[in-house]
């Protein structure tokens, strides 16, 4: 390899520290949405490398479910604080109050759905013109399809059919007034890049993608963690098993997997090992329906 | 381990998604939970318990199932102990040259795909035209369902010979051929055992090992403020850097350059990447550049090292292809946009329409349609500092923006000045 030359990680990198330059200089009011996730934490580390020395120009967004894991909330707050970045959160609970929302029921009810409501009332509270997000197009099939600047009218929503060509590397982010931009920087990771970089750069994670013992229920084969926001039943018996996680969503719609590594190195082994994708071993929401993504994405969601 | 971006450039049965569908199984990319998705939507297409249908792993949205039709350009990502794989999976029908050029805009690699039985058909041409204008550095023409043919070398042999006169003509550069059965996996991962007559390697070999150092300009250096960062708090109150990708070659601390299209001559003081400080810089990293002088230097300008290449100019010969359901006339007014550098334009001639079947010229009568590639001449309210597409093709490009509507409506390649 010449000296000239940059690794699949380099590339990458420097591609999402060129998308965030062109937010920064082409929108008024971007906003990172910031989940706690392991995604959303290689998202301000990248902003914070694109615009260093100074701090990261824009706020970071918490659309709260009320359902979250209270270490990646604890992780949040010292993350914002340690970047130096403005973080706003809005609650789902506090959009349920005001708008009269129907509570979803059911043994996993999950407010996934609801916090579209409270997103599309942040943005306009704000009047954020970009929402920068943490998906990858390796996720799931509509995410395959979806461009790095990604349009948005008015509702938030998705026309998979009207997508601007995204040419060469150049962002076009004009837009009319009402509509916003929902822009993805690191569209072209897959799961193994983004654990990868972690591991080069040293990122810090909530305790929780580690193995820890948590009290669980199996529930279709997956398992969940016990909590409030879920209703046990009889039949369901609490094991304390040790675990990690290999997504951070919510209590409700989150499975755990069963797992010792307590160590990135051993975090890596096992996604190499393991050949279950992300979402089909973790994400509870997902299995409803195979176009579950694309309808949400259309209502708005990210 | 490094990256390639590769396109697959096919007509609808040429057996495109198999191939893809084929690459991603045999390289064991496909998982658990998509293989049991997949092997139950295989069922309902009444295939056999255990037999499974590729092509169903790059079926997209319901929108296009329900219709029948693929939308758009959809990502793939799979990647071997040697190299990751970004695939731009792009529709294959009629309407292919606004998806295929998105798709094929960031290729360092396209896969031609030809079926054996039919050898080299009109779609072939005009992927290949395609291939040729965006100047694809690798082309792999793939012949497919060898096994539908008796795994014929013939058949082969005198597909290689009509192509390399396709080929000869587009002037394409670095062209391999590999004959394969995507639906059997006859050379796709593994060398076939059917095809003892073909030396050379299978077709992830090739992936695998085709050279893609030299498709980086590392000669001639040029470089474009995206933002200028100046936190302006009292640690950092004189710092003032630019930040930007570098769009190719090398730049060095103390390197003499010149800042266009203002034309000041200033010296790099200094260079980062991500708040280190570093002794050089080179594409497509991006950095932050400081200069020695005082200049007064906005988003859009240009930092270069003056070559004989470099053009400054408000008008500009260019390709345009046209990817706007609305058509274009002479006179339009777009803005115009190389990568940060936006510009208000206007379309002052459009000189003939490219034949994408024959590369002949012809007249243009009654504006420019989509998918179709027009030579015209831009002026710009603005100086535009580029290279020719052929030359430096990561400064020699733009897109069109509808003012009203805000659509991207057209590739822009620059092209020589008189050409």
């Amino acid at each position: 390899m010449s000296h000239y030359q940059l690794d699949y990680l380099e590339q990458l990198e420097a591609e999402s520290i060129h998308i965030f330059r062109e937010i920064a200089a082409q929108f008024e009011r971007p906003a990172l949405l910031f989940s706690g996730g392991k995604d959303s934490i290689t998202l301000v580390h990248l902003a914070r490398k694109a615009f260093a020395p100074g701090k990261i120009p824009f706020p970071l967004v918490h659309i709260d479910t009320g359902h979250n894991f209270q270490e990646a909330l604890d992780f949040r707050d010292a993350l914002a604080n340690e970047v130096g970045a403005t973080l706003v959160v809005r609650k789902v609970e506090d959009t349920i109050k005001q708008k009269s929302l129907t509570e979803p029921k059911g043994k996993f009810a999950s407010r996934n759905w609801l916090q579209t409501y409270t997103l599309l009332d942040t943005i306009e509270e704000f009047k954020f013109d970009a929402c920068i997000g943490g998906a990858r197009r390796d996720e799931e099939k509509a995410r395959a399809k979806e461009r790095i600047f990604s349009v948005r009218d008015e509702f938030g929503q998705w026309n998979p059919k009207l997508q601007r060509p995204e040419i060469w590397n150049i962002y076009n982010g004009r837009i009319h007034k009402g509509e916003n931009v929902r822009i993805f920087p690191i569209s072209n990771w897959t799961e193994l890049d983004i654990w990868n970089y972690i591991r080069k750069e040293k990122i810090d994670l909530p305790s929780i993608y580690f193995a820890h013992d948590r009290k669980v229920i199996k529930h279709d084969g997956q398992l969940v963690a016990v909590s409030d926001f879920i209703s046990l039943d009889d039949t369901d018996e609490i094991l304390v098993k040790t675990v990690r996680y290999r997504t951070v969503g919510d209590m409700t719609c989150t499975a755990a997997v069963e797992s010792s590594a307590s160590t990135l190195d051993q975090v890596i082994d096992e996604i190499i090992a393991t050949r279950i994708s992300e979402r089909g071993e973790t994400r509870i929401d997902d299995r409803v329906t195979e176009a579950a993504m694309e309808d949400r994405k259309k209502n708005g969601y990210f | 381990m490094d990256l390639l971006r590769f396109i697959t450039a096919g007509s609808v049965d040429d057996g495109k998604s198999t191939l893809i569908g084929r690459l991603m199984y045999d390289s064991k990319n496909i998982l658990i939970d998509q293989l049991e998705q997949l092997e139950k939507q295989s069922r309902n297409k009444n295939k056999q318990a255990g037999e499974i249908d590729l092509a169903l792993l790059t079926d997209g949205l319901r929108a296009e199932r329900e219709q029948g039709i693929t939308i758009d350009v959809a990502y793939r990502y799979f990647s071997t102990p040697k190299r990751k794989f970004i695939i731009a999976d792009a529709p294959g029908h009629v309407q292919y040259t606004r998806n295929m050029i998105t798709g094929a805009s960031n290729a360092n690699l396209i896969i031609i795909l030809i079926d054996a039985r039919q050898g080299v058909v009109e779609q072939t041409r005009r992927h290949s035209i395609i291939a040729s204008l965006l100047k694809i550095p690798h082309v792999v023409v793939a012949i497919n369902k060898m096994d539908l043919v008796e795994f014929s070398q013939d058949v082969f042999n005198n597909i290689v010979i009509d192509y390399t006169k396709v080929a000869q003509q587009l002037d394409l550069q670095d062209i391999t051929y590999v004959p394969i059965s995507a639906l059997l996996g006859d050379n796709i991962v593994d060398r076939s055992k059917h095809m003892d007559w073909y030396e050379g390697d299978s077709l992830l070999d090739l992936l695998e090992e085709v050279e893609i150092e030299n498709d980086i300009n590392l000669t001639n250096s040029r470089f474009q403020v995206q933002f200028v960062i100046r936190p302006q708090t009292d640690d950092l109150h004189d710092y003032r850097g630019y930040a930007g990708k570098v769009t190719s070659g090398v730049y060095k601390k103390g390197d003499k350059v010149k800042v266009l299209p203002q034309g000041i001559d200033t010296t790099i003081s200094k260079l980062e990447i991500a708040g280190k400080e570093v002794e050089e810089v080179f594409a497509p990293q991006s950095v932050v550049i400081h200069l020695a002088d005082d200049i007064d230097i906005s988003r859009g300008d240009s930092i270069v090292k003056p070559d004989n290449h470099l053009i400054v100019s408000n008008e500009a010969s260019v390709l345009l292809c046209w990817m706007d359901e609305k058509p274009l006339q002479a006179g339009n007014k777009y803005y115009l946009q190389q990568n940060s550098r936006l510009v208000r334009s206007v379309i002052k001639s459009i000189d003939y329409k490219i034949d994408v079947n024959t590369l002949s010229h012809q007249p243009v009568e009654g504006g420019v349609k989509l998918n179709e590639v027009v030579k015209a001449t831009i002026k710009a309210a603005s100086p535009l500092v580029y290279d020719s597409y052929n030359r430096i093709s990561a400064n020699g490009s733009a897109i069109l923006i509808d003012e009203t509507s805000n659509s991207t409506v057209a590739a822009v390649l620059f092209q020589e000045p008189g050409s």
